[in-house]
């Protein structure tokens, strides 16, 4: 059998599956039934400094071939994480977990910094995604690339753990924003979040989600994933979660050639339930073994070469 | 690929007509089915409002009903709707209660438990089911669904907290009594998670598993966002139930203890003791 034991930012995951923040990331016994069916690691959902209460619903559904969310990152803050969350997760804790922060200013990401570590987890990943409070036009950090810098900055400046940009594939050139990210401290990234899109029930005539607008993923999102990891490795070289579109073993495959160490999947859930992730890490064992790859590392990033 | 089994949007249905239940909750009828099995659920949408988990109360391939208290924004919104009104609906979602053909059954309903419960015993005694239909509220006037239990032609055995109908005090004692007189091969019930702890307690004493609809806040009701897991095992409730076995939810620390918000944040059923 193929290892697929794989190291990123210094931390071992004993196979590159990941649950991505958002899914299934509410309670401790949640994250640790996702490791127990097969994830190498997981990630929290978005922990705010203070409560936040998202949309209502219907806030996703899905079809076939794409999948429609607009949760609008609810979550209990930063106390339910210290709490509860961390300490029942760390309690015979059964895998490598990656605390996911957001905010809408790059003072309460700093303080948000601070506050995770002493939680502990193995990672930070820093949802980059909201619209900046102090922006005219609200355009959200990850969207340009002297904002993105500015809050891993100040991310960096507050914690010792390895931090990890979570990048929007919705920018003209995202090799740019990784650049300025890393330049200014990051560790690795993560990519992509979804992209931009709207479904309307047209029996009612109303868009479906509350809040009108959501996150695309799923199946169809895959390419636009792929083509995103490409651009990232390419600009930095650093380590990345590619996420976005991974169903199979043969998709988390194809993003780790594109440049991808570990591999993040939470629509799959979806199509596959929890128990995909240990099914994906199945399949991609078997491709390795079929292809007479012993070491998972020897992927990573190959369409470069 | 089965392209309908992962298309979660809605079915689009008017309401066909309204039954006033009593002061505080009312029955929405739509002429068309979803296929739905009694103790599954439904996601009901009333577009550009919000939409909530509801149960079946009622669906026999032709006709859906369900069954609504006005108890928050939501419930109160489907109360002004009349009828020709259009909603949303997805499901059937989650598992349901499994008999066979001849058994011996006690359905426990607690308040509006009344409603999914009609549904088990309907469906049961097609299938030439025993049913003993134990019904508690608390008081006579939120006895819900009672012409229609007696119609189905079931012993009914009925408790209040006041005594203004049928036994003073609680259900779980009847279902007591009921064990001790009959030999019941399950037991299934629905209403508030501390009754129904008791009714587990009450069936495990007398050697029968008992099966219960379990309600925890949901969102997406279909095995995404996680906001229905329960510890300590971070099993689904929309999935892995609503309907679970005692002998499995007996074991979780969360049972007959506390809830989440829809930010995941805990409420406890009662304080919890001072350590």
């Amino acid at each position: 059998m193929a290892n697929l034991e794989v190291n990123f930012c210094g931390v071992k995951f004993k196979n590159p599956t990941v649950l991505a923040s958002g899914i299934l990331g509410v309670t401790a016994s949640s994250l640790k039934s996702v490791i127990r069916k097969g994830a190498g690691g997981v990630t929290t959902k978005s922990i705010w400094l203070k409560e936040n209460v998202g949309h209502k619903n219907p806030t996703m559904y899905g079809t076939e071939n794409y999948f429609l969310n607009a949760v609008g990152l609810s979550d209990a803050g930063m106390e339910k994480a210290a709490q509860e969350t961390f300490p029942e997760y760390n309690k015979r804790k059964p895998g490598p977990i990656i605390a996911n922060i957001v905010a809408g200013s790059i003072e309460d990401f700093g303080v948000l910094a601070e506050e995770i570590t002493k939680c502990d987890p193995d990672i930070i990943e820093v949802n980059i995604a909201c619209p900046n409070v102090e922006d005219s036009h609200g355009k959200p950090f990850a969207c340009v690339a002297g904002d993105a810098a500015a809050v891993t900055r100040a991310v960096r400046a507050r914690t010792n753990k390895p931090i990890i940009i979570k990048l929007t594939p919705n920018v003209f050139n995202i090799g740019e924003i990784a650049k300025a990210c890393a330049d200014a401290g990051a560790d690795g990234f993560c990519a992509i979040n979804t992209l931009y899109g709207m479904g309307i029930d047209i029996n009612v005539r109303r868009p479906i989600l509350t809040n009108k607008s959501g996150g695309l993923s799923g199946p169809g999102i895959k390419p636009a994933a792929v083509k995103a990891v490409y651009e990232v490795y390419k600009a930095t070289k650093l380590p990345i979660i590619g996420t976005g579109g991974i169903m199979t073993g043969e998709d988390a495959i194809e993003i780790m050639m594109a440049g991808a160490t570990l591999v993040g999947m939470g629509t799959m859930v979806y199509y596959r339930g929890a128990e995909g992730f240990g099914k994906v890490a199945k399949e991609m064992a078997e491709w390795c073994d079929k292809n007479g790859v012993k070491d998972l590392e020897e992927i990573i990033g190959c369409v470069h070469n | 690929m089965n392209i309908k089994k992962f298309d979660s949007r809605f079915e689009i249905l008017s309401i066909a007509k309204i039954v006033q239940e009593n002061e505080m909750t009312k029955t929405f009828v739509f002429e068309s089915s979803i296929g739905g099995k009694p103790g599954q659920f439904l996601m009901m949408w009333i577009p550009g409002f919000d939409e909530k988990p509801m149960s079946i109360a009622f669906d026999d391939g032709k006709e859906l009903w369900v069954t609504i208290c006005a108890v928050g924004p939501f419930s109160q919104k489907m109360h002004e709707l009349k009828v020709g009104d259009k909603v949303g609906v997805r499901g059937p979602l989650g598992t349901h209660y499994k008999f066979k053909a001849g058994e011996h059954l006690a359905l426990v309903a607690g308040g509006y438990g009344a409603a999914p419960m009609y549904f088990v015993a309907h469906e049961a005694v097609k299938a030439k089911c025993k049913v003993e239909f134990l019904i508690g509220a608390r008081n006579k006037d939120l006895l819900l669904y009672g012409q229609k239990i007696l119609g189905l032609g079931v012993d009914l055995h009925i408790s209040t907290d006041d005594g203004s109908a049928g036994f003073k005090g609680y259900i779980t004692q009847v279902l007591d009594k009921v064990m001790d007189e009959k030999k019941i091969n399950q037991v299934f019930t629905c209403g508030p998670e501390v009754m129904m702890k008791v009714v587990g307690q009450v069936a495990e004493k007398h050697g029968v598993e008992a099966y219960m609809s379990m309600e925890k806040y949901m969102k997406c009701g279909i095995g995404v966002c996680g906001q229905c897991a329960i510890d300590d095992k971070g099993d689904l409730c929309c999935k892995k139930g609503p309907v679970m076995k005692w002998s499995y939810l007996k074991k979780l620390p969360e049972m007959g203890q506390y809830h989440r918000d829809a930010q995941g944040r805990k409420h406890y059923f009662f304080k919890p003791l001072a350590k």
